[in-house]
């Protein structure tokens, strides 16, 4: 946002902002008389591009490349899923004796306990691998995050916690006060004419909310990007023994990399799982872990609008081409569904790109904010020379 | 006890295979430092064409064994031609790129198999069919089948074979070349190019002739088998020391018997609150808890700090 904005100067730039920040606003209302499909796309694709910006921390910034991302983003979900569903009372009659209401945790609760506790599981994950190198890592947190799936999937039994492949269902939408995002709100009387009474279904409210906390990510990750701490990352990721040298305590960086990240995580998974209403394990597969580490490097690695970027196209043109998948359907005798394609385009997508700009789309136009292409190469030979 | 010796057995078979494909990850990473995320499809694609050629000579009355032949050498073929086309449009393009891009593709790669097949061979579970008499051995209290004491000779023999062309033919000391440090192997008349390709072959191959075995223990092929022994085989890779040969077939076929025992014993350890639905975990637990303790894995040398 901040590049955006600095790559003009003065009035253009204001200009730039709230034309930007009336596009974004109008968006959702512009589309809604399409089919609530549309915005139910840009909700998912403001999820993810609040995990690639979470991840971003970890791959893009501090050079930790992380394949388990997902699995902080299931415990977010399932936090959620767990403390405001009635799964918990259903099956617990000691608990639905202490909450004879049932269990219903308020969205400005649930962030803040799903930011810690994501966090804490990504600290946890990192303090016994931060010692690994690279590929060693990748494979390390891919080996966490099927952990956590396999857990979700079994620990039905002995006690029902996470009501294994078949998920948890009826999770409270978000709340503020008596506006229930989970109903539609009509606008008040005293607009203008033409305005009052209309109709913003829940899809559009929750637009509002990813909007909302989607910028306030990406403002938080552009400030971390340019403080100290930012500085201290990306020395890491040049050259790990360099920053040591420097007296930079490399372990509790990289830890906080871990951990903030992992914050990220947690957020939207709670936002993700009142979103759907229902959180099973299958949302939390390896494959949305690639997913996301596609989308942060497709964008541009460690660039935070390349990383928006990124993620938006990734997470929302498959679902367009999918709306207009119909008739390829069926020409091809059902063989080329609408998943099947959307699958398909992801992965051409992550060839295709790949090969024409390896940098990413959008990439950082500093020099060292970009990842030293020779690296393999340098350790390569370091290796044959001893 | 014959618990102890029937899942040894079952983890030397499943370890067996895990260890052809974890060469084929190892010989990749050895030469060119690239995950090849796409080598478990190659899997899945040997166990596939298996599966295709064995069914559509199904009628014709040939024994069994014939039908398996016949299928493995169309898998060789069919997995080798794949995995060369992959390398030269996927990796090669990207050789000096920034490390994350070829990982990207590969990632890519894997997802664009997976879903190619799942096109072209539709996405429901297909019975292999029995091809060799199936009918149990007794041993040492234990049972163990044609199919599972072909699959250990097999690989026994095909690691010999491996060890004698990477030691005892000039592609092998090529490959152990350019492994070492590539440019200077260039500099002494090695093709880096033809020997990546050469190491993409031997490596598909084997994951075919584990495709293969797998469809024959198993029974049944589908778009997906291919992710999983993959993944474990990756680790296996891993956990012996990534690079190394030996280290792929003995973290290969220790991964194998240290799952097979652990889905044997874990309801017994934790008095049956966990089940062998957890067997998965093994695999990845092991990883983490060598990877913490020796980080090069088991037979690998400690490299400086880099990358």
């Amino acid at each position: 946002m901040r590049a955006l904005m600095q790559s003009s100067s003065g009035m253009p730039r204001l200009r730039l902002f709230i034309g930007c920040a009336l596009a974004l606003a109008v968006l959702p209302l512009a589309l809604q008389p399409l089919g609530e499909a549309w915005v139910r796309i840009l909700d998912t694709a403001l999820l993810y591009i609040l995990l690639a910006l979470g991840l971003n921390i970890v791959v893009g910034f501090a050079g930790l490349l992380d394949l388990g991302y997902i699995a902080f983003y299931a415990v977010g979900a399932y936090l959620f899923a767990l403390l405001a569903s009635p799964h918990l009372t259903d099956n617990l009659p000691a608990l639905a004796a202490m909450f004879p209401h049932g269990l219903h945790l308020p969205l400005w609760g649930a962030i803040p306990l799903a930011a810690v506790a994501a966090g804490l599981f990504g600290m946890l994950l990192g303090a016994p691998t931060l010692k690994l190198r690279g590929d060693y890592l990748a494979i390390v947190t891919l080996g966490f995050g099927e952990i956590i799936r396999v857990f979700m999937n079994n620990l039905d039994a002995p006690i029902n916690i996470t009501n294994g492949p078949k998920g948890i269902n009826s999770i409270d939408p978000i709340h503020f006060g008596r506006v229930s995002l989970g109903e539609p709100w009509y606008l008040p009387a005293w607009l203008p004419a033409g305005l009052e009474g209309v109709a913003l279904p829940p899809v559009t409210l929750h637009y509002y909310l990813f909007l909302l906390i989607v910028v306030g990510a990406v403002v938080l990750t552009q400030r971390l990007h340019d403080s100290r701490l930012g500085r201290a990352w990306v020395a890491i990721r040049e050259d790990e023994i360099a920053a040591k040298a420097m007296g930079l305590n490399t372990r509790n960086l990289k830890l906080l990399a871990f951990g903030l990240g992992a914050m990220f995580g947690g957020v939207s998974g709670v936002l993700f799982a009142s979103f759907q209403g229902f959180v099973s394990p299958e949302s939390f597969s390896l494959q949305e872990s690639v997913l996301v580490v596609a989308m942060v490097v497709l964008g541009g690695l460690g660039h935070i609008p390349g990383v928006v970027l990124g993620a938006f196209l990734l997470a929302a043109l498959p679902e367009v081409l999918r709306q207009v998948a119909g008739p390829l359907q069926a020409m091809t005798d059902g063989r080329l569904d609408a998943a099947i394609l959307r699958q398909l385009l992801i992965a051409l997508a992550m060839i295709g790109i790949m090969l024409v700009r390896p940098r990413g789309l959008w990439p950082s136009p500093r020099h060292e904010d970009q990842l030293m292409p020779d690296v393999a190469d340098a350790a390569k030979a370091g290796e044959g020379a001893r | 006890m014959d618990i102890f010796i029937q899942q040894l057995i079952n983890g030397l078979v499943l370890g067996s295979m895990y260890a052809l494909v974890a060469l084929g990850y190892t010989m990749v990473y050895g030469i060119i430092n690239l995950i090849n995320f796409a080598h478990g499809e190659v899997l899945m694609v040997g166990a596939l064409v298996s599966w295709t050629v064995v069914t559509a000579l199904g009628d014709t009355g040939w024994p069994g064994w014939v039908l398996l032949s016949l299928s493995l050498v169309a898998a060789v073929l069919v997995c080798m031609a794949l995995n060369v086309a992959i390398e030269k449009l996927a990796y090669r393009p990207l050789r000096n790129a920034p490390r994350l891009a070829p990982l990207i593709t590969a990632m890519g790669m894997s997802l664009l198999l997976q879903t190619l097949a799942m096109i072209l061979w539709k996405p429901d579970y297909k019975p292999y069919p029995i091809l060799l008499p199936d009918e149990p051995y007794e041993f040492m209290g234990a049972t163990i089948n044609l199919v599972q004491i072909l699959i250990l000779g097999v690989t026994a023999l095909t690691l010999a074979g491996l060890m004698a062309l990477i030691h005892g033919t000039s592609l092998g000391r090529a490959m152990r070349a350019t492994a070492e440090n590539p440019k200077v192997a260039q500099l002494m008349g090695v093709r880096p190019d033809r020997v990546i390709s050469a190491t993409f072959m031997i490596g598909a191959a084997l994951a075919a002739l584990a495709g293969v075995m797998w469809a024959a223990n198993y029974g049944s092929v589908q778009h997906t088998m291919g992710f999983l022994p993959g993944l474990k085989a990756f680790t296996a890779a891993v956990f012996g020391g990534i690079g190394n040969l030996g280290g792929a077939v003995v973290g290969g076929v220790l991964l194998g018997v240290i799952e097979a025992l652990g889905a044997g014993y874990i309801g017994e350890l934790t008095g049956d609150v966990l089940g062998s639905n957890y067997q998965d975990i093994f695999a990845f637990t092991v990883l983490i808890l060598v990877l913490t303790l020796r980080p090069q894995g088991l037979l690998g040398e400690r490299v400086a700090d880099r990358a």
